[in-house]
């Protein structure tokens, strides 16, 4: 007798995955919907995916999510390199005055509720007046993004036990060696782990970014959302179900390069 | 094993303990002047006057606090009584998150209970599917997630195509759709803590109450829940703080009937309409709410700590 | 940086490797060593004894640089070293978990050291190459540590330690973490390896066994503070406190009173009357002490005539000898080791026995 097994578990986590993938199956079957309504089936058809590409909104998507993709990009690096020095500073600089502060402070993006740090950020910049756009966008998505690239690296930072550098410095390794040659190599997965997490956390946001953006600016949540507001189109289940397979590539990607991580540990 | 040290954060840890300030300098001041500082703003522009194109007028005030709280009549000359309008909207706020933590919990243990009992070599890939949909931008799983509920969308299909139902259910535009919105964008939150501490949890517990002739069920109440309750209560937090400030969910989901604070605060900032002291105090209210939350909730970690 | 091998002819004389003058460590409230003194000799094997938390392991690395000493001196063949930085001390380290770089091959492993300090890529595969020769993995340079058994790891790390040529090695109870048989075989790897190289050799253990077997010399060590310097044989045979005696091997410790001292003898008398002769340490009083007697050093005798007399409790056969329990009159419970052999006459229990000490086994002990 199995005592760990609960009759109803399983039939739980069963309903469980089938609420959280029923929508996106959906979406993705009606996204080949040869029918302009998204009522009926109409048959398998590519239409709705080269009208995202061709289509009278197209140069709109494009542009959102060009700027999606680049705004991604530069916040997602430019946390991780932050968020990595904090890391080091945190995990490996022993115990120091304020570090109880400066773990708060990292880790205020994620207490504070989205809309309040949107509401802040936008009279900042109001305040300060800096032009609402791209820019305002970029520096808010830095911010927020910090602690989701703080949390893997200093996982990982932590897992790293203290003697490998040790065993370095005792060969005779100075101190940027064991850095380099050690414990950076050995952080690699922790790095890779938070840099993407940062990079889908920055293209996932909405709330801030509608606040910050201005008039004129989009990024592909916001176009999106501009056009759900009228409705439900078959264009817009195409875009989702490129993002969908985008998200699920990048996840994968990532677990396969966390247990990559683990191997070589162990 | 010899010796107080040896470990973490100890011996390496004197590397980069005399660089610690510089390496710690970008964080303190892309946090501090664009976190930090901000929020003073806005408690600032909370007792600020009201610009009527947006914006505000530097002359301190009490206005969106008086506008929030108290009820003076059309035209302000009546004797001050509550307004409830505001504190409605934030009282279904609680309810309407409340409610949507419940059912994380109530879908979310067993789920979590189930995967940690998995033999360890399965127990990634359940993970894995548990995960995955969080990783999915969130506009696009409440549009998804409208997009299946719909009055005549496939679900309302379906049931009537198996002939449970007549008519279709409306389902959008009800607490219930928003509900289910929040439950559907916070479920990991609630499923990977309680993971977490199952994974801990010492089985050989679970055999001595059996032993002592406890049932499962009995042995589940008894044992096992105070056992994970700290996984419990962390995934109850991480699902009840952001449903209340939510904006997608109720948005796309709900009506006029299900408005709840993020777009009360969101339509402050859009238009001529808006008002920006009474969004940020608004706001203010809604942090101060989630840091009483988050301070009792550090205060009782600490305190089991401490046992 | 002048730290290369002494010239032949200075090895002639004694030189001492390690000086330790009145270290002291504290970390926070709670100090670790108490002003330790200590000079170890250069190519001699030394060992740090103690229970966990005696520490030992805290002197090991404020030897190779990973802690900082609150107060005192630590002098590295005449050098005061206590604020070099590990990397610029001539000691290598084997750990006790190894900490073999988990992304790095064997021979990377070993040939980190000699990269470190600039050796030329050609030389320092040759050289990385007979170390693992010496401890004959050569079949596995190319392989991930990942991939070694416990004890081929624990080779690994003592060749990475042993290729830089150090002048003084540490080992942090290196062979804790190995499975019987293999810390055996590895005890004497160790030793040969030790006199092969001529390298200083600085042990850090608890298994006393260990420390007996290998070491040219010994400090035992407890809450802080060395308690005995000497060789095996001094720390087992003449124990200077109780704690020396009660941790190396088993032995009888029993309340005496002591009378006149005179030329390292005394009269002691037990708390039941009798009078037994004892070697006592310098420095002793007349008073109340303990004196030592291994169970080895105890003969059945007649009980006429005996220096004990005791009644037996129990035997427990243990293999290749049997452990006899035994009361005194006075209520002391006494422990005699007996071969396992056909002439021995086994004693039933209830059996009044009497016990001689051999001449010179009984030892007066400072508290």
């Amino acid at each position: 007798m199995d005592l760990r097994r609960y009759p109803g578990f399983l039939a739980v986590t069963i309903a469980c995955l089938v609420i959280l993938y029923a929508p996106l199956i959906v979406v993705t079957i009606y996204s080949f919907n040869g029918s302009t309504s998204i009522t009926t089936w109409g048959g398998f058809s590519w239409r709705w995916y080269a009208d995202v590409f061709t289509g009278p909104e197209a140069p709109r998507f494009k542009a959102a999510a060009w700027n999606s993709l680049t705004i991604a990009l530069i916040a997602a690096t430019t946390a991780t390199a932050i968020a990595t020095a904090a890391a080091l500073a945190m995990v490996r600089g022993g115990r120091f005055r304020g570090k109880q502060a400066t773990f708060a402070l990292i880790n205020l993006p994620l207490m504070v509720p989205e809309i309040v740090i949107a509401v802040a950020t936008l009279i900042f910049f109001a305040t300060i007046g800096l032009t609402t756009g791209y820019l305002t966008i970029v520096i808010a998505h830095i911010t927020f993004c910090i602690p989701f690239a703080y949390l893997p690296i200093a996982a990982r930072m932590q897992g790293i036990e203290a003697h490998y550098e040790q065993a370095a410095r005792d060969l005779y390794a100075t101190r940027w060696q064991a850095f380099r040659l050690i414990l950076l190599p050995l952080m690699v997965p922790g790095i890779i782990s938070g840099y993407l997490l940062a990079f889908i956390i920055s293209l996932d946001d909405f709330i801030i970014t509608n606040f910050v953006k201005g008039a004129g600016m989009e990024t592909l949540p916001t176009a999106i959302f501009g056009s759900v507001k009228q409705g439900i189109k078959p264009n817009i289940m195409a875009i989702s179900t490129i993002m969908l397979a985008l998200s699920a590539l990048i996840v994968t990607l990532s677990y396969f390069i966390n247990r990559s991580g683990q191997k070589a540990r162990a | 094993m010899a010796g107080p040290v040896a470990g973490k954060g100890s011996a390496a840890g004197a590397d980069y303990r005399g660089i610690v300030g510089p390496l710690l300098l970008p964080t303190w001041v892309v946090i501090g002047i664009f976190l930090v500082i901000p929020v003073g703003l806005m408690a600032t522009y909370s007792f600020l006057t009201k610009e009527f194109r947006g914006g505000v007028i530097w002359d301190f005030t009490l206005a969106a606090y008086d506008q929030f709280f108290l009820n003076r009549g059309l035209f302000g000359d009546e004797p001050p009584s509550i307004e409830w309008t505001y504190l409605g909207i934030f009282w279904r706020s609680i309810w309407q998150a409340g409610v949507a933590t419940l059912i994380c919990l109530i879908v979310g243990f067993p789920t979590a209970w189930f995967i940690a009992t998995r033999p360890e070599r399965t127990r990634p890939i359940w993970l894995f599917l548990i995960t995955i949909p969080y990783w999915v931008n969130l506009l696009i799983r409440t549009v998804s997630l409208k997009f299946l509920i719909r009055e005549n969308g496939p679900l309302n299909e379906a049931l009537m195509g198996i002939g449970l139902i007549d008519t279709p259910l409306p389902l959008v535009n009800t607490n219930l759709a928003v509900q289910l919105g929040l439950f559907y964008s916070y479920l990991p939150f609630m499923v990977l803590p309680i993971y977490a501490a199952v994974e801990r949890y010492n089985f050989a517990l679970t055999e001595a109450a059996h032993d002592l002739y406890a049932s499962r069920w009995v042995t589940l109440r008894e044992i096992v829940i105070p056992a994970v309750k700290p996984g419990i209560v962390a995934g109850c937090i991480l699902v009840f703080v952001p449903s209340l400030g939510a904006f997608l969910a109720p948005d796309l989901l709900g009506g006029a009937k299900t408005f709840m604070i993020g777009s009360l605060i969101d339509e402050q900032f859009k238009g001529s309409q808006g008002n920006w002291p009474f969004g940020a105090a608004a706001a203010m209210i809604l942090m101060t709410l989630v840091m009483l939350v988050l301070i009792l909730y550090a205060r009782a970690a600490a305190r089991s700590e401490a046992r | 940086m002048g730290w290369e091998a002494a010239p032949e002819a200075d090895r002639e004389y004694m030189t001492t490797a390690v000086d330790i003058r009145h270290a002291v460590k504290r970390y926070g409230d709670v100090t670790a060593l108490h002003g330790v003194s200590l000079e170890i000799a250069d190519n001699a094997f030394f060992t740090l004894l103690g229970p966990s938390g005696c520490g030992k392991t805290t002197l090991l690395r404020l030897i190779a640089g990973f802690e900082d000493l609150t107060e005192g001196e630590i002098r590295l063949f005449g050098k005061d070293i206590a604020r070099l930085a590990p990397n610029h001390r001539p000691v290598n380290t084997v750990f006790q978990q190894y900490a073999l770089f988990p992304h790095m091959s064997v021979i990377d492993n070993v040939a980190f050291g000699l990269k470190m300090k600039g050796v030329p890529p050609a030389e320092r595969r040759d050289r990385a190459g007979r170390m693992l020769e010496m401890v004959h993995l050569s079949a596995f340079a190319d392989r991930l540590p990942a991939q070694l058994s416990g004890g081929q790891q624990q080779r690994v790390a003592l060749a990475r330690a042993l290729a830089p040529a150090p002048r003084v090695l540490l080992l942090d109870e290196p062979l804790s973490a190995l499975d019987l048989k293999l810390r055996q075989a590895m005890r004497v790897e160790l030793k040969s390896l030790q006199e092969q190289t001529g390298i200083t050799f600085i042990f850090v253990t608890h298994d006393q066994e260990e420390a007996l077997t290998m070491s040219d010399r010994i400090a035992v060590m407890s809450a802080g503070r060395v308690q005995q310097v000497g060789a095996a044989q001094d720390i087992y045979e003449a124990p200077i406190n109780r704690f020396v005696a009660d941790f190396i091997g088993e032995t009888n410790l029993l309340p005496v009173t002591v009378g006149q001292i005179a030329a390292g003898r005394a009269m002691a008398a037990l708390a039941d009357g009798h009078q037994i002769s004892c070697t006592a340490p310098e420095g002793i009083r007349p008073g109340a002490h303990h004196v030592s007697i291994r169970p080895e050093r105890l003969h059945l005798a007649p009980a006429e005539g005996a220096d004990l007399a005791a009644t037996v409790e129990r035997v427990i056969y243990k293999g290749n000898d049997l452990q006899l329990v035994a009361r005194s009159a006075s209520g002391e419970e006494l422990n005699v080791r007996l071969p396992n052999s056909a002439r021995t006459d086994i004693p039933a229990p209830g059996a009044r026995v009497g016990l001689t000490i051999e001449e010179g086994a009984a030892r007066l002990l400072v508290d």
